[in-house]
């Protein structure tokens, strides 16, 4: 993913997914342009999550296409036809795509300085001396400096978040992915966290947050969409979509979560 | 509640803390003391255990012979078994059914057969391939030679006990892989790995802290049933011991002998497990002090 980056950065057509006999995504449609932030909010089991792990092709397509960065993700368009890419490429393509889990997902049995190195050393083979020195970079940019040599178990739920984020960060994506990243965490544990993330975006990343900090979207978001039975009900400006939602559906949740 | 009417002793007054006795606990350690000296006792009057027989022969050349190869089949056993196991495992795994049924076939019908009669059966090969040959499957052959040279009872005991072995191992590595959390999977696929750098740097790393435990049993187990082969008239330890005893009759303490050797390698097996298991426990909360 060398390309300039065309506007917009991410853009998904008509995408559908299903779990079985659960259509989980009906036709969902979503454009982010580089450097913005997109929040999706709705409730529990809309498919936002799932919206989000297809941009990195975590969950495969039944129907759509995503682009990032104009490259088809997960699929190669052959004639009329999708045809599922490689796992190499396919690794290639997530390799561009940072995401944050809301369980952190760090590896357990390496060191934090582990963590935030694997991934540029193995997978981008990037120099050592090189990769070190940004993890460090980004370890004391999470606010970590004094971390690396500590393992994930002896850091805080919020600690460990901002680590999960440094180790995506590592590998210089040109997108950043957030699944509900503060919905594991202890109330105070919550602000560091969201703290790191408006640091991200001020610094021009291109980042898509499925959250359920209404605050967040509000004052971090340029975009906000909500999202419910498997459709974007509802996108635009986050202050006016919070201040006039036009369906009843997303007053009906917004009245539930304010 | 009401703290105030109960009687509270001095701040100087030290009482002493009377520990509950267990009349049955020390009725049980009574037993045992004497059970104790019971066993000692007869240990050293009863001379039919010949305790000199039994220091002349524990290092002879024919006992530590046998030892070397028991450790040896063990080893090369234990390597193979695991890493096939590890095989099994993952196309067990797969997603392909041709894959997930044959490593099940391959399970069920190793652990579901006496271990005696496949190392039997395995010495035995050239009564059923008199020949046996290296080629393209229904094509031409590039090597052909004789079963009977091929399959030494060296031979015959690593591939019975090795695909035995396997067949255990499958399901310890599979409980394993199926231990360690999903998510896991998922961050390292977000973060560009693919499939054989995820299994070897992330999932198997935290898979041994499950694998280890039962890994360190089997290879107890297998110390000790590489004693079966001596039905093969492979030399390993116990057949040494037998071959010795069966020209001096002095089967008991030729028998201890064997035993001592048996229990001196698993104790340093089991020495061995200890620090294995704490190094895949790194990480752990319970092993970190904060």
């Amino acid at each position: 993913m060398t390309l300039a980056a065309p506007t917009p950065l991410v853009r998904a057509r008509n995408l559908r997914k299903s779990f079985g006999p659960v259509e989980v995504l009906r036709g969902v449609d979503l454009e982010v342009d580089a450097g913005q932030v997109c929040c999706i909010i709705g409730p529990s089991g809309s498919g936002k999550s799932t919206l989000l792990r297809c941009i990195n092709h975590l969950e495969k397509l039944d129907a759509g296409q995503i682009y990032v960065n104009g490259e088809l993700i997960g699929y190669r368009r052959v004639a009329n036809k999708l045809v599922e890419r490689s796992e190499r490429e396919v690794a290639r393509q997530r390799a561009g795509i940072g995401m944050v889990f809301q369980q952190f997902n760090l590896f357990p049995h390496m060191t934090v300085l582990a963590n935030v190195m694997e991934a540029p050393r193995r997978v981008r083979r990037d120099p050592p001396d090189e990769v070190r020195e940004r993890a460090l970079h980004l370890l004391d940019r999470v606010g970590l400096p004094d971390k690396a040599n500590a393992y994930p178990a002896q850091l805080s739920g919020g600690q460990q978040q901002r680590v999960a984020i440094a180790r995506a960060l590592a590998m210089r994506p040109l997108l950043m992915l957030f699944d509900e990243p503060t919905s594991a965490l202890d109330p105070e544990l919550v602000g560091e966290v969201l703290e790191t993330m408006r640091a991200l975006a001020d610094d021009g990343m291109t980042m898509i947050v499925v959250t359920h900090e209404i605050g967040f979207a509000k004052e971090v978001g340029d975009q906000l969409a909500f999202v419910d039975q498997g459709v974007i009900v509802e996108r635009g400006v986050p202050d006016e979509v919070l201040a006039n939602p036009s369906s009843d559906r997303t007053r009906a949740f917004l009245s539930k979560v304010l | 509640m009401s703290t105030a009417t109960l009687p509270v002793a001095d701040d100087e007054e030290q009482l002493a803390i009377v520990r509950r006795r267990s009349p049955l606990r020390l009725l049980g350690m009574a037993v045992m003391l004497v059970l104790a000296a019971m066993l000692v006792n007869t240990l050293i009057t009863n001379e039919r255990f010949e305790w000199a027989v039994v220091a002349q022969y524990l290092t002879v050349d024919a006992v530590v012979a046998g030892a070397l190869l028991t450790l040896e089949l063990t080893a090369i056993a234990m390597v193979l078994g695991v890493l096939l196991g590890i095989v099994l495992a993952v196309m067990r795994m797969s997603r392909s059914r041709l894959l997930a049924s044959t490593s099940w076939g391959f399970v069920w019908f190793f652990r579901g057969t006496p271990l005696l009669i496949q190392l039997i059966f395995w010495f035995n090969l050239s009564a059923l391939y008199p020949a046996l040959s290296l080629g393209i499957p229904f094509g031409p052959a590039f090597v052909t030679g004789s079963s009977n040279a091929f399959i030494t009872p060296f031979v015959a005991a690593v591939l019975g006990l090795s695909l035995n072995e396997a067949a255990y191992m499958a399901e310890i590595v599979r409980g394993g892989l199926l231990g360690v959390d999903r998510g896991q999977t998922e961050a390292a696929q977000a973060l560009g790995m693919r499939r054989l750098h995820l299994l070897l740097r992330i999932v198997l790393p935290q898979a041994m802290r499950i694998i280890v435990p039962p890994v360190a049993n089997q290879t107890l187990s297998m110390l000790k049933n590489t004693s079966l082969v001596s039905v093969l008239g492979a030399a390993d330890l116990l057949h040494s011991a037998q071959i010795i005893y069966s020209r001096t009759y002095q089967t008991v303490p030729l028998l201890i002998v064997a035993a001592l050797w048996y229990l001196a390698m698993t104790s340093v097996l089991s020495v061995g497990q200890y620090y294995v298991e704490r190094y895949y426990r790194r990480g752990d909360r319970s092993v970190m002090q904060l």
